[in-house]
């Protein structure tokens, strides 16, 4: 993992250049005790309407809303993908991976002073996998296996599966799955939107709209010790240049998405050795998304055509050094365990070297189909990192195969709608993971009957079996086939096919210790381990 | 009088209804509301069902004219509804930033007349000399240098120049009046500087106009000193058109702020505009034009009853 | 533009007759500058395929966020497209959006305003009602939510509703000024006189209204281009106008632009500097004419 080697190659260079006096940052947090007090400002780059964090998709809660809460389960971000625990002090999975049981600390307390027991995880998994009416659970289909969910005891709580999912330890960890109290949600379903009782290792204080939000230290967190800040501040920066303007002037202390390339070079001149960039593959994609109702698209020459003309490997260059693009990747993360290793991936459509060979060829499909001058519009969102770089760099790949492309951008409500229509050509869409699992990797592209992310609209049984098949799977090598088959058929189908995917770039101001890095910008954001090292 | 003042009045009506039927219909055209951006906006794969059902509970399924009449309703009982976003009501979301950006253009305000009026009233004087060419040329950069440049330049200079940045969060002045004012100052600048701009030419016009009439002559030809003439004569005469345009201008200054808060990163009315567009957010939309509508239309009434105190011509036009 | 809602205008004696261009440069010094430049703008707008060195779209990734120098006179964007290129370009966008926006809108405010003094009665009232429920929105507010509410329509690149967004504003402003240029006591006798000799609407519109409202339309007409170039720019700059890869001024300055301020500051300068100097010279010229043609007249 690049984070890794980065801490890696930081550690043998201080011991290559031997005598001390190198202040690296990393050597240093590694020998150093946390420091506590102190009030940690950073930037958010966006305003949750919301604060529930069952009913949403984006960062914006959690950045906003983790510190306040706690999960079952979480990642452990040293050793990413593994897993740790959070209420859970222990857990055991039975062989056959039907039933998880999860034994909870024994004194966490919400923050209006009542204690959590397991009737209080039960309330909150029932709400995410059967949510009353009005209440909206973005990620409902996950917890479709889940049979029944048991307290035999206040500090035990069993899950009992009805279907085999091989991924499921993976969603008790999700950042998304924060454990409400049941006597809340009994009161009012729908109260964590607009209300805040968590066992998170800060306590609410105040939110002003449209300006910021504020947490203190949870004086009886269940983790003894924790958290070291004595309060934190969230910003929104509304706009990428006011946000690196607070970086560069120490207004703020750090922004926990990402930054481009070019937004990181100008922190690094401006500020040289006050400011840490730490950087890491991005579960994040862009992709190509032909709606295979509209002709041509519904002609599979006319689609993987298209796909052979882009240059990934080359474009890959020069967009990397302008945007948060870099790599070039198949539907899992390249660099995490499940990708597709490169040598394999240059042999599928749209991701080979010999990018001349592939345009030719590319050339000669479209007029097989009958489209050679082939005109259409390219439908994309309104941001300018990085969908505009994305959408100016496929217009000019296709020109270089004879085919023009109107490039229209809208914002995202309009963009949503006009695909969720199907009233797009072909679209420029979005894949937002927050861990590498299959099981969300490659959900996006099952038939649309089953998928409603499916913006290509296309209808494929074969890939929904293999889904299903490779769900059930446990062995690990048998379901990287299966990934494989899956990714294989899904290319030369070519109803929509990854461009590129980000790369992550976070910027912190060198006091700011204990933050640690990882591929998604959802997780590790509850600040219990931060300190500033003032 | 009294049936000038009525007969103003009665007007607004249906140019504020004019305004919200005009809104309301065009929000609408184009496919695409906030359910999508806020369930699905970054990623979230929820089912059709689920948006159906939000789009129930904001009312966005019922037919478009039932919820025209709805939100007429409650304009008139001044609840402007609820907030598609937030959920919040539209007047709580708009008082909360109204400080802010009412303080930025009173600044403004300030800046612009305190230069305006010495700057026209020179130009005027000495008309046709470099005096009057100098104030031309910097009047028309006032109007010319695009008001989002001006601050990207003031905040790149701030930064590259003294690296210091103004506060980043709003604090009212009676808490705290340095860090509200090294906050303000600048976008008050920046869109202080093209209403200075506008209404030093408006004085200079104005007060052009006065001097050639026959009554200043009369007065010069009598013998009056110079500067009772201009001050007694003519600066009193040429204040009327100015001060038209002064409160005219001031609701303009809205139009300035969109722009200039997004610069400066303010948490003021303009950011809000341009969010609830980006948003779809009607309703806040919706409130915010019938606000700023009304806010014109009573300017508007303020001088015209003004211009018809001051000039009893047009009572009986 | 300010403009106070009962001033009368100046009467039509006043209005000297346009002499040769010589006299006009003598008198106004300034409004020939500004000419000139327009005249620039114009000529690299209409040949800007001949007088650009680089095609502006064309992305160079060997050659990022290059500084001035001989092979790029103002530099590299963050693609390496050249900025020279892009803001001649640009101009041709700026002038085809300020232009047809600003004609659009005046000549139908113009149309509008006649019809109001002619006609008068039922007809002014209604027109008026428009004009206000039209005029009590901001340029940017009408704009914006012209522009969010009808999406995007692509024509050659440039937004027809763009074009639509910024003209809506501008038809009010100047049916006021040019109802109240035909309204002027001057006027109205004489047209009531015609009318009552029997003559045609058009012949007593063209013959006796329409002289005394040129001046103002002429004048309004060069003001509002302006005003339209600064409007495309703002919106550009927010998102909502023209679209990329299209080279526009206001859409230079957008995006990620000012986090290059410290590498590339000739990124936000140079676009800057274009829209400054393009809207000072229309405004300038649009002042000098008003000076030139009917001193007393006040927009």
């Amino acid at each position: 993992m690049e984070t890794r080697r980065t801490v890696l190659r930081h550690v043998t260079g201080a011991l290559a250049l031997g005598m001390g006096g190198l202040n690296l940052a990393t050597v240093q947090a590694q020998a150093q005790t946390p420091k506590r007090g102190g009030t940690l400002t950073f930037a958010i780059s966006a305003e949750t309407p919301h604060y529930d964090p069952h009913g949403s998709d984006t960062y914006a809660t959690l950045h906003f809303a983790a510190p306040f809460y706690s999960t079952l389960l979480r990642f452990n971000l040293s050793k990413f993908p593994e897993v740790e625990g959070d209420l859970a002090q222990s857990w055991a999975v039975a062989p056959d991976l039907m039933s998880y049981t999860f034994k909870l600390h024994p004194s966490v307390k919400f923050h209006d002073g009542t204690p959590l027991t397991s009737a209080d995880v039960k309330a909150t998994y029932e709400r995410l996998r059967n949510p009353p009416q009005g209440v909206v659970s973005t990620r409902k289909a996950t917890f479709d296996d889940i049979g029944t969910i048991e307290t035999p005891d206040p500090t035990t709580v069993v899950f009992k599966m009805k279907n085999l999912n091989a991924s499921m330890l993976e969603h008790f960890a999700s950042p998304w799955n924060v454990v409400y109290s049941a006597k809340d949600l009994a009161e009012n379903p729908a109260g964590p939107r607009t209300k805040i009782n968590g066992t998170g290792p800060f306590i609410f204080v105040e939110h002003v709209r449209g300006s910021h939000v504020s947490g203190r230290n949870n004086g009886s967190y269940f983790k003894q010790g924790l958290p070291y800040l004595g309060g934190w501040k969230g910003v929104f920066t509304l706009q990428a240049a006011a946000m690196l303007n607070a970086v560069q002037g120490g207004q703020v202390l750090g922004e926990f998405r990402g930054i481009s390339p070019a937004e990181r070079d100008r922190l690094v001149q401006a500020m040289g050795d006050k400011i840490r960039i730490e950087e890491s593959s991005w579960t994040l994609n862009l992709l190509v998304c032909f709606n295979v109702e509209k002709k041509p698209f519904d002609d599979v020459r006319v689609r993987r055509a298209l796909c052979m003309a882009i240059d990934r490997w080359g474009g890959s260059q020069g967009l990397s050094r302008i945007s948060t693009l870099r790599s070039v990747g198949g539907l899992i993360r390249p660099g995490s365990p499940f990708a597709t290793p490169e040598s394999e991936l240059v042999k599928l459509p749209g991701f080979s070297k010999d990018i001349r060979k592939s345009r030719e060829e590319a050339k000669k499909l479209l007029a097989d189909a009958g489209v050679p001058n082939l005109k259409f519009t390219l439908h994309n969102r309104n941001l300018a990192m990085p969908y505009t770089p994305a959408g100016i760099f496929l217009v000019d790949q296709w020109r270089q195969v004879g085919v023009e492309v109107e490039h229209k951008q809208f914002d995202t409500a309009p963009y949503l709608a006009t695909m969720n229509a199907g009233n797009h050509d072909v679209a420029i869409d979005f894949s937002n993971l927050f861990m590498d699992d299959s099981s969300l990797g490659l959900a996006k592209y099952l038939s649309v009957t089953r998928a409603p992310e499916n913006r290509s609209r296309s209808k494929d049984p074969e890939l929904d079996r293999l889904y299903d098949d490779h769900l059930r799977e446990r062995d690990v090598e048998k379901r990287k086939a299966m990934i494989r088959a899956f990714e294989k058929r899904l290319f030369e189908q070519a109803y929509q096919q990854p461009l590129l995917w980000w790369h992550r770039i976070v910027p912190t101001h060198k006091v700011v210790m204990g933050w640690k890095m990882s591929p998604s910008h959802n997780l590790g954001q509850d600040l219990a381990e931060v300190w500033l090292n003032t | 009088m009294l049936r000038y003042t009525i007969n103003r009045v009665l007007l607004a009506i249906p140019t504020l209804l004019g305004v919200a039927i005009l809104v309301f219909f065009m929000l609408r055209i184009v496919p695409g509301d906030i359910v999508e951006v806020k369930l699905r906006g970054d990623g979230g794969a929820v089912s059709q069902e689920t948006i159906e059902m939000e789009r129930q509970r904001l009312g966005l399924d019922k037919p478009l004219v039932i919820q025209f009449k709805d939100w007429m309703v409650g304009v008139a009982t001044l609840d402007l509804g609820n907030s598609m976003w937030t959920e919040r009501p539209v007047m709580e979301e708009i008082l909360l930033r109204l400080e802010l950006s009412l303080q930025v253009a009173i600044m403004a305000t300030i800046f612009a007349v305190l230069i305006a009026i010495p700057l026209g009233t020179m130009a005027a004087l000495f008309r046709d000399t470099w005096i009057d060419y100098l104030m031309r040329i910097a009047t028309i950069g006032g109007i010319s240098i695009p008001a989002f440049w001006f601050g990207m330049l003031i905040m790149s200079g701030l930064l590259a120049g003294f690296n210091w940045l103004p506060p980043i969060t709003f604090t009212p002045i009676y808490v705290d009046p340095i860090a509200n004012l090294t906050q303000l100052i600048w976008p008050a600048l920046a869109v202080g500087y093209r209403y200075c701009a506008v209404t030093a030419r408006m004085i200079r016009s104005s007060l052009l106009e006065v001097l050639s009439e026959d009554y200043i002559r009369t007065a010069r030809a009598k013998g009056v000193y110079e500067r009772l003439v201009i001050s007694r004569h003519a600066l009193r005469n040429a204040l009327l058109p100015a001060i038209t345009v002064i409160g005219l201008e001031f609701t303009f200054l809205i139009g300035g702020l969109v722009v200039t808060e997004q610069v400066f990163n303010l948490n003021g009315i303009g950011m809000l505009f341009v969010q609830s567009v980006s948003r779809n957010d009607f309703t806040l939309i919706q409130g915010m034009v019938m606000l700023i509508a009304a806010f014109y239309v009573f300017v508007n009434l303020l001088v015209d009853l003004l211009y018809a105190v001051f000039d009893p011509r047009i009572r009986y036009d | 533009m300010s403009i106070a809602s009962s001033t009368p205008p100046a009467p039509t004696s006043e209005i000297r007759q346009p002499g040769t261009y010589v006299e006009f440069c003598r008198q106004q010094p300034l409004g020939a500058i500004s000419f000139a430049i327009i005249c620039a703008m114009m000529i690299a707008g209409i040949f800007c395929e001949w007088v650009a060195p680089y095609d502006p779209l064309a992305i160079d990734f060997a050659s990022l966020l290059a500084a001035p120098s001989w092979d790029h006179w103002c530099g590299t964007d963050a693609f390496g497209r050249d900025i020279c290129s892009r803001l001649i370009y640009g101009s041709r966008t700026a002038l085809v959006i300020g232009f047809t926006s600003s004609f659009l809108g005046s000549s139908v405010g113009a149309i509008l305003g006649i019809a109001s003094a002619y006609f008068g009665g039922r007809i002014d009232n209604w027109i008026q009602r428009v004009v206000d429920v039209l005029l009590a929105f901001p340029i940017i507010v009408l704009a914006l939510v012209v522009v969010a509410a009808f999406g995007k329509q692509l024509l050659v690149g440039i937004d027809v509703n763009l074009i639509f967004a910024i003209t809506l504003p501008i038809v009010p402003r100047v049916a006021r000024v040019v109802r109240a240029a035909a309204l002027s006591v001057r006027v109205m006798p004489y047209v009531d006189a015609a009318r009552a000799a029997g003559y045609s609407h058009t012949r007593i519109i063209f013959r006796h209204m329409a002289p005394n409202v040129v001046a103002p339309y002429l004048i309004m007409l060069t003001a509002f281009v302006a005003q339209a170039i600064l409007a495309e720019a703002s919106l550009s700059f927010l998102g909502l106008g023209v679209q990329e890869p299209t080279a526009a001024w206001g859409l230079m300055l957008s995006g990620n632009a000012a986090d290059f301020y410290r590498q590339a500051p000739w990124m936000i300068l140079f676009p800057g500097v274009a829209i400054s100097i393009a809207v000072f010279a229309f405004n300038l010229f649009g002042d000098s004419l008003r000076d030139y043609l009917d001193p007393r007249f006040k927009v």
